[in-house]
């Protein structure tokens, strides 16, 4: 499903992020990528959404090379990816209901699919009492409900996840984590980016480690181990 | 799925502006500037010939008695006016209203309406005579030069006091715009184009603000022109609002207008000129501020599109 290909990455200051990064992941996986900061995850997050250009190799989604996609076909790409981010990256301007109903407007899903699937899908993180809320009247554990209940609710091929636990007290990252196992359970690929070695060791799920923008280990059932 | 998308669209445009608050204030109150600038030049400038052509129309000739003439003398001339082919109308004004009109266009001048009481009425009557071609004027003129002389000849007193040339007063008013054409020109040019950059600037300024925004929507699949939009919808509802702002304050500035000009000029005023091309007007404002509100968006909006 995802395949990098040799892919390197060098910053106009001339920071290495990804230095000949190989590796492949399969429909359906729970792949956890670890790392020091600046070891590359984020990068290699970013890659995937063709939000950054490699400077050498290439990465694929579903066979298509997404730095090939013109500018005009990145949104379909997008569409089929969920992400989360640290930072929460959600629409400051808009309601809980109107954040996830735009991720559904954009992917041209009619009005009544939206008022059907939004409450289901708060529901699902926990968030019902909260639809008329903005971001800002909210904590980091239900910010970071919000931007995962607006990664799923298009039902993508992919939820990528960068460090989305990394603001949040362990109660609310213990929730976080039941939620990309349900998600992955249910058929999703969940790729995942964390500095929390509790949480990787009770996964018990695929481990890729990156150190100095290179893959340093690659375990079937991994362990944090840096 | 397009129709469903332009309702989004403008539903979005009217939540974000309503939601944006002092953001959408600050691109109302520069492109209600901008609007009230260009309102501003259009309106003088039309006014303008308006004022041109209306003196035009007026008497082409006008001759002032000596205060000593009788009235059958000046009535005896205008009938001799009346009878050459070259002129249309000719009308007679007192020597009392030559002082009431002067008393009304010195209203303001104390000292002079003090002067006026001391010495009395100091006008002779007039007559303004209205050419049937401008071009007619010199012989009229000349004709006026002779009865005078015959007047003098006979009586040893001539009775003209002055001959003004409102051909003249044209010439002069149409080479005074023409300069002010030129002139103003450089300067409308100035003042529209800043107006119109400080517009640019500040709508760009308010979309900067949402650029982390703009970023997002990307991120989560959003297509360009979707983004753009409600963003282009914002800049339009800002840009009615600031039509009618602008035109708003075109109306007491047109009143101070009018009241400093009341005393030196009698003819269409600027006021009035406004109230009978409302219509047209708001439409011009609003036309410029849909125009500029949606450019202005759809520009700063690209900047931020490159993700």
């Amino acid at each position: 499903m995802i395949y990098f290909d040799k892919v390197s990455k060098v910053y106009p200051d001339n920071f290495l992020a990804l230095d000949g990064v190989s590796f492949a992941i399969e429909q359906g996986e729970f792949v956890s990528i670890v790392g020091h900061s600046g070891a590359g995850k984020t990068t290699l997050l970013k890659m995937i959404l063709a939000e950054e250009r490699p400077t050498a190799g290439a990465v694929f989604f579903h066979s298509t090379n997404v730095h090939d996609l013109t500018n005009g076909r990145l949104p379909e790409l997008r569409r089929r990816i969920g992400s989360v981010f640290q930072d929460y990256r959600l629409l400051p301007t808009k309601t809980t209901y109107e954040n996830i109903a735009f991720a559904m407007e954009v992917a041209g899903r009619t009005d009544a699919e939206i008022a059907a699937d939004v409450p289901y899908v708060l529901e699902l993180v926990g968030l019902s009492t909260k639809s008329d809320n903005f971001p800002d009247e909210m904590s980091g554990g239900e910010r970071q409900r919000l931007a995962i209940a607006r990664a799923i609710v298009n039902q993508p091929d992919l939820l990528m996840a960068d460090e989305p636990t990394g603001n949040l007290d362990p109660l609310n990252t213990m929730e976080i984590v039941h939620i990309f196992r349900k998600i992955n359970d249910l058929g999703t690929t969940v790729i995942f980016t964390t500095h929390n070695k509790g949480v990787i060791d009770q996964l018990g799920k695929r481990v890729i480690t990156l150190e100095g923008g290179r893959v340093s280990r690659d375990d079937a059932k991994g362990r944090y181990v840096i | 799925m397009l129709l469903v998308n332009i309702r989004r669209i403008f539903r979005q445009g009217f939540i974000n502006f309503w939601r944006s608050g002092t953001v959408s204030l600050s691109s109302v109150v520069a492109l209600t500037i901008t609007l009230f600038v260009i309102g501003g030049i259009v309106l003088s400038r039309a006014f303008l010939l308006a004022s041109l052509e209306e003196v035009k129309q007026r008497v082409d000739v006008s001759v002032a008695f000596e205060k000593a003439v009788e009235e059958e003398k000046v009535k005896e001339v205008k009938v001799a006016l009346e009878q050459l082919p070259e002129v249309e109308t000719v009308t007679y004004s007192s020597p009392a209203a030559e002082e009431a009109d002067f008393r009304e266009r010195n209203k303001d001048n104390a000292i002079l309406l003090e002067s006026l009481v001391e010495t009395g009425n100091p006008f002779g009557a007039r007559l303004n005579i209205s050419a049937i071609d401008p071009t007619h004027y010199e012989s009229i003129v000349k004709f006026l030069q002779s009865q005078d002389e015959a007047a003098a000849a006979n009586t040893g007193k001539k009775i003209i006091y002055d001959i003004s040339f409102k051909r003249e007063i044209i010439d002069k008013l149409n080479y005074l715009i023409e300069a002010a054409g030129r002139l103003g020109m450089a300067l409308i040019i100035v003042l529209v184009s800043t107006s119109v950059l400080v517009t640019f600037t500040t709508i760009s300024l308010a979309i900067y603000i949402s650029r982390e925004e703009i970023s997002v929507m990307r991120l989560v699949g959003a297509e360009n022109a979707y983004i753009r939009g409600p963003f282009m919808v914002e800049g339009m509802i800002a840009g009615v609002f600031s039509a009618v702002l602008a035109l708003a304050l075109l109306y007491p500035a047109a009143v101070w207008v009018r009241r400093v000009t009341a005393s030196i000029y009698t003819g269409v005023d600027l006021l009035s000129y406004l109230t009978s091309h409302f219509g047209q007007i708001l439409l011009l404002l609003v036309g410029t501020g849909l125009v500029l509100g949606a450019a202005a968006s759809f520009w700063a909006v690209r900047r931020h599109l490159k993700i």
